[in-house]
């Protein structure tokens, strides 16, 4: 089935297109990976608060509930019906007693077990189930389910090893440093597609080169200069990562001027405050973003929050739910200064909105040229892993490095 | 002004006209990319908000766009024209189905509007329908004419297409 696709023989320094754009490819990346051994992130417990509460959402492409039972416990099953295929759940959150799938009323119960099936027994001793007909083995599939700090993650693997393990211990400190133990409030929610190939947005947050580059906003306002204390962490696997800053009150020196196109002298924003950092994390860091493998961006972009969900919907697009947050003791100033500083991200952001056109360039750049190839060469001295210099791609070459053994390719 | 019309009737249907050619003017500087007088449409102490109608039916306060007072709008002009990188594009902003609401005891205005927001990029054959919501409105009567104290505007649909490089 994959025939013809050979890796290139400069080996990490190149990635070929068919990796962005082959549908063989993309079907096998929701079979190893998404639906593979790994956690998938697929809600914040906030959002399911109460006994009842649910919350659609996806693993991979597939769509799935995830509902607080009575006993506190989380379930996360398939949204679609074992009788019929019927993606049953509508809404996009509620609070439910149980599952109804609206075409056969079949009921399941929030872990998914199947409770009853109108007509079972026919009417007047004709039609209805065969006899053999077992409940329990037509409920919903059923998802393993872990949680850390609030966040819900599940996965289609059985024996997954424990979340602090799969994330390794740099990753999992990154992490604690945003949940870091305070309850959180949701502030709401963006959408978007985004017409590239997903693991593009993995690689745009491996690649710390581009912020210096594409993002005028933050050289010029000092946020991320090249020089600026910094770190690309990658955990050992390579499939993981964390892009750190620290924000600088340094100008920018002369000699890095003229590397920087977009460096301006002498921008200056009518409502400064809105980049203040109001410094609230045990942590060296003012700026984190954590790709953690395989759909979840967490941002730490100073006091604007945001969980991003990578839901892949073929290899030419995907969607990306945002879940921004606070947390509960958060005063009404603090509140409105995360929704201020909001608007550096997400699909309108100054910053997000230049992520998400550059990306869907590369996609575009990728379309009508037979055995292209992608140059990643940056940082020779660190051919895979953690570096901190931000003039660097070794952390896109260590997840393919790991994407190439999971895939076979 | 409106108080030398007697009529009320009279005084309702100036207004709205008013309000109708505001929005015509508002629309217009957002197609034109005109974005500094599309700036000097707000008030002072203007609140502009972009946001779903999932966050706005759930009381959830996020914004795709998030301004408190005409400065931080200022920014978001002064960032599209100066420093955002995004691929060139045609918008058309259709602006319908005014209903004026009511008159706060301050005299500030409050209406609302259906709007769409049809996109093309230069390189690409079509429009695409980029945006459909509705504008909730405040507005206050000066002595230079309207201004928007509040715009939220709010989105029905669910996703949005990559990416919104110019205001709604």
């Amino acid at each position: 089935m994959t025939d013809g696709l050979t890796w290139p023989d400069e080996g990490l320094q190149r990635i070929p297109d068919w990796v962005y754009t082959d549908e063989t490819v993309y079907h096998r990346e929701v079979e190893r990976i998404f639906h593979g051994r790994t956690w998938n992130y697929v809600a914040l417990e906030a959002e399911i608060a109460k006994a009842g509460d649910f919350i659609r959402s996806n693993v991979g492409p597939t769509p799935v509930v995830v509902a607080r039972d009575a006993d506190g416990s989380i379930h996360v099953v398939e949204n679609r019906c074992s009788h019929r295929g019927v993606e049953f759940c509508r809404e996009l959150t509620g609070n439910v007693k149980e599952f109804v799938c609206p075409y056969h009323q079949w009921t399941y119960e929030l872990n998914g077990a199947l409770r009853a099936v109108p007509f079972r027994r026919g009417v007047a001793g004709k039609g209805g189930m065969p006899a053999t007909f077992d409940l329990a083995e037509h409920g919903l599939r059923r998802l393993n389910v872990t949680t850390h700090r609030g966040v819900v993650f599940a996965s289609y693997a059985e024996d997954m090893e424990p979340l602090a393990e799969y994330l390794g211990p740099d990753i999992l400190r990154e992490f604690e440093a945003t949940f870091d133990g305070r309850s959180l409030r949701v502030l709401g929610h963006y959408r978007h597609t985004l017409p590239g190939n997903w693991k593009l947005y993995h690689e745009n947050l491996k690649d710390p080169y581009h912020a210096t580059l594409l993002h005028t906003f933050l050289v010029t306002f000092g946020l991320l200069v090249a020089g600026n204390r910094s770190l690309m962490l990658a955990d050992a696997s390579g499939r993981h990562g964390v892009m750190c800053s620290a924000k600088s009150d340094a100008k920018v020196a002369p000699e890095l001027q003229t590397e920087m196109r977009a460096y301006k002298e002498g921008m200056s924003l009518a409502e400064p405050r809105f980049m203040d950092f109001i410094d609230e994390f045990d942590s060296p860091w003012s700026v984190t973003m954590a790709t953690i493998w395989p759909n979840l961006i967490v941002q730490r972009e100073m006091n604007t929050l945001g969980i991003r969900q990578i839901v892949p919907t073929g290899p030419h697009e995907f969607i990306m739910k945002w879940t921004m947050f606070g947390f509960e003791a958060d005063n009404e100033a603090m509140t409105r200064h995360r929704l201020r500083q909001g608007n550096l991200m997400g699909p309108a952001g100054f910053l997000g909105l230049e992520d998400n056109e550059a990306i869907k360039f590369v996609q575009d750049g990728m379309q009508h040229v037979p055995d292209g190839r992608h140059l990643v060469e940056l940082d020779p001295a660190t051919e895979t892993g953690t570096t901190d210099t931000l003039i660097s791609e070794a952390a896109i070459r260590g997840m393919y490095r790991h994407w190439r053994n999971v895939m076979g390719l | 002004m409106q108080a030398t019309y007697t009529d009320a009737r009279l005084a309702a249907l100036l207004l709205h006209h008013e309000i109708d050619q505001f929005n015509a003017r508002y629309a217009a500087a957002l197609d034109d990319q005109r974005l500094q007088d599309w700036v000097e449409m707000f008030a002072d102490d203007a609140f502009y908000l972009v946001t779903s109608r999932e966050n706005a039916d759930q009381g959830l306060p996020v914004g795709l766009i998030y301004c408190e007072g005409k400065g931080m709008i200022r920014d978001r002009a002064f960032a599209l024209e100066k420093t955002a990188m995004f691929a060139p594009r045609y918008l058309r902003h259709i602006i319908g189905n005014l209903v004026v609401t009511g008159e706060d005891a301050d005299g500030d205005i409050r209406a609302h509007a259906n709007y769409v927001v049809l996109q093309v990029l230069f390189d690409r054959p079509d429009a695409t329908l980029h945006q459909i919501g509705r504008y909730h409105d405040v507005f206050r009567q000066t002595s230079d004419g309207l201004r928007l104290k509040e715009r939220r505007c709010v989105y029905d649909n669910l996703l949005v297409p990559n990416a919104l490089c110019i205001p709604v």
